[in-house]
């Protein structure tokens, strides 16, 4: 965007469009960070904060669709501008469902008796970092209209799959050795699934600032990794 | 449902789902058309392909050529004193300067309706039997009378003035007027309709009936609208090129040119960042 909009306001306008994104993404990015802190503490206290959180997610994204259906009405926005208004409609609803996942990640901690085996509780540790990153990245890839970045996000999202893929696996071998460790890695399987969808949405939000810069969704199919859904558990091991 | 973008600068734009504007049928076919009046140049070597049975919209700032190109296509501009042409338009491949092609013949081929609302200061029938008289192509009272209650009928004017055809035209509201000059435009069978802003005197009710009617019309005619509202552009075109300077700056798809324009300068203009 090398000029200005004549009507200076309709500039003004999608300027506040982006503050209200780049709000919501570093809310959500952290909303993730501290329910997997929270989690892996079993910190009750701070999973409160972080359930109670979720509400100006919420609040923010009815926002920026308050925003967007003004534009519409009022501006007309058409060409970059009318992609940018879809995406920032669309990227506020990704957002507000990485909130909704980091709030049940939250939730879980009450749920949780005793701490997390040491290496579930660091592959999930690794897992969170990533897509934070990934949410870091795809926000700034939005606010720099950046369809590389955004586009590097979504290969990134492979890596997430192959963690969740290996931590199922992990999970379930637990549950076979300890059958008394049954709740607490069913409740960790959920945040895994959690996360990885967290993951998913940053990649949503990497494909919608892609077409949001070029006009035109990503060209290639990204690869899938995650293979929890035909994971079965290791042979000869109580299977039957 | 739209026709592709012309890869006229060579970019292959491959991506595109529509079928490329090569495979539609064109209708007229400028090449390097330049208009000059006097000394001073309005169109740069104009290329443009217009496709048939389709709604083309010219857009651009004013003074960007977007009309003198349209009154080429039917050499309205050869009625413009000092007014010169160069290059070529191509009608179903044959040269409008042709010598065989008489250009009174041309503009019953190619009609034409303007901004403002010009019927004759006749009545309403003469202003649909005009045409088709001077033509010979009716003959006698009843077939002018089917004639004129057929094309009454296909703008959807003729309920509304069925009980005043031989009332003076003028007393018409303006978007009636406007459709009584589409009324005579299509009387004498034309091939293509050429509109020059038809729209911009009228209330948004009008407006959205001419709309409509272009929309109908498009099954059977060729329509080249001029228009300086993007948005009737994009609600009733399928095609539209951008005039900026004297050139055409860009040509596609009218979705491609209204969501994702290739070029700065029609993104500057389509979101108004202009100037």
């Amino acid at each position: 965007m090398s000029t200005h909009h004549t009507v200076r306001r309709f500039d003004e306008e999608l300027r506040r469009l982006d503050t209200a994104i780049a709000e919501m993404g570093g809310l959500a990015e952290a909303q993730l960070a501290a329910a997997v802190t929270c989690l892996l503490k079993l910190d009750s206290a701070t999973a409160r904060e972080v359930i109670a959180g979720d509400a100006r997610l919420d609040a923010l994204e009815q926002d920026v669709n308050a925003q967007a259906v003004r534009l519409f009405a009022l501006r007309h926005p058409l060409a970059e501008d009318l992609r940018l208004v879809v995406a920032a409609l669309k990227v506020s609803a990704d957002l507000e469902r990485i909130g909704d996942y980091a709030k049940n990640v939250a939730k879980r901690t009450a749920a949780l008796s005793q701490p997390p085996p040491k290496s579930a509780a660091s592959s999930l540790r690794n897992m969170a970092r990533q897509v934070q990153e990934m949410i870091a990245m795809v926000l700034d890839a939005y606010l720099r209209r950046d369809a590389e970045r955004a586009d590097a996000v979504c290969a990134r999202d492979v890596e997430v799959d192959a963690l969740h893929t290996s931590l199922f696996r992990e999970l379930l071998t637990y549950m076979m050795e300890n059958p008394a460790l049954i709740t607490q890695c069913t409740h960790l399987l959920f945040v895994a699934k959690n996360i990885e969808r967290i993951g998913d949405h940053a990649t949503n939000i990497g494909e919608m600032v892609h077409y949001m810069v070029r006009g035109e969704r990503p060209s290639a199919d990204r690869p899938k990794g995650d293979l929890s859904s035909v994971t079965a558990p290791p042979a000869g091991n109580g299977g039957q | 449902m739209m026709v592709g973008i012309q890869a006229r600068d060579g970019e292959g734009l491959a991506a595109a789902p529509e079928p490329a504007a090569e495979t539609a049928a064109v209708k007229f076919s400028a090449r390097r058309v330049s208009v000059f009046y006097g000394a001073k140049q309005a169109l740069f070597d104009v290329d443009l392909d217009i496709v048939d049975r389709s709604v083309t919209a010219l857009i651009g700032p004013s003074g960007c050529g977007k009309s003198t190109f349209l009154r080429c296509l039917n050499r309205m501009n050869d009625t413009i004193e000092g007014c010169r042409t160069t290059g070529r338009i191509l009608l179903d491949g044959q040269d409008i300067r042709d010598s065989d092609l008489d250009p009174v013949e041309l503009r019953a081929r190619v009609g034409m309706v303007f901004q403002k609302p010009n019927p004759f200061p006749k009545s309403i029938y003469d202003n649909v039997a005009y045409g088709p008289r001077i033509h010979g192509m009716v003959r006698g009272r009843a077939e002018t009378d089917a004639l004129v209650e057929r094309c009454l009928a296909r703008v959807g004017l003729l309920d509304e003035v069925r009980d005043r055809l031989h009332e003076v035209a003028t007393g018409l509201s303006g978007g009636q007027q406007q459709r009584l000059c589409i009324a005579r435009a299509i009387a004498v069978d034309p091939e293509a309709i050429l509109m020059d802003e038809p729209c911009s005197a009228l209330d948004p009710i009008a407006t959205a009936r001419i709309e409509e009617l272009i929309d109908e019309l498009r099954a059977n005619y060729t329509i080249v609208i001029v228009t300086h509202s993007m948005q009737q552009a994009a609600r009733v075109s399928q095609r539209t090129a951008f005039f900026h300077l004297g050139r055409v700056v860009e040509h596609g798809s009218t979705e491609q040119i209204f969501t994702n324009p290739r070029q700065a300068r029609t993104r500057d203009y389509i979101t108004g960042r202009f100037g």
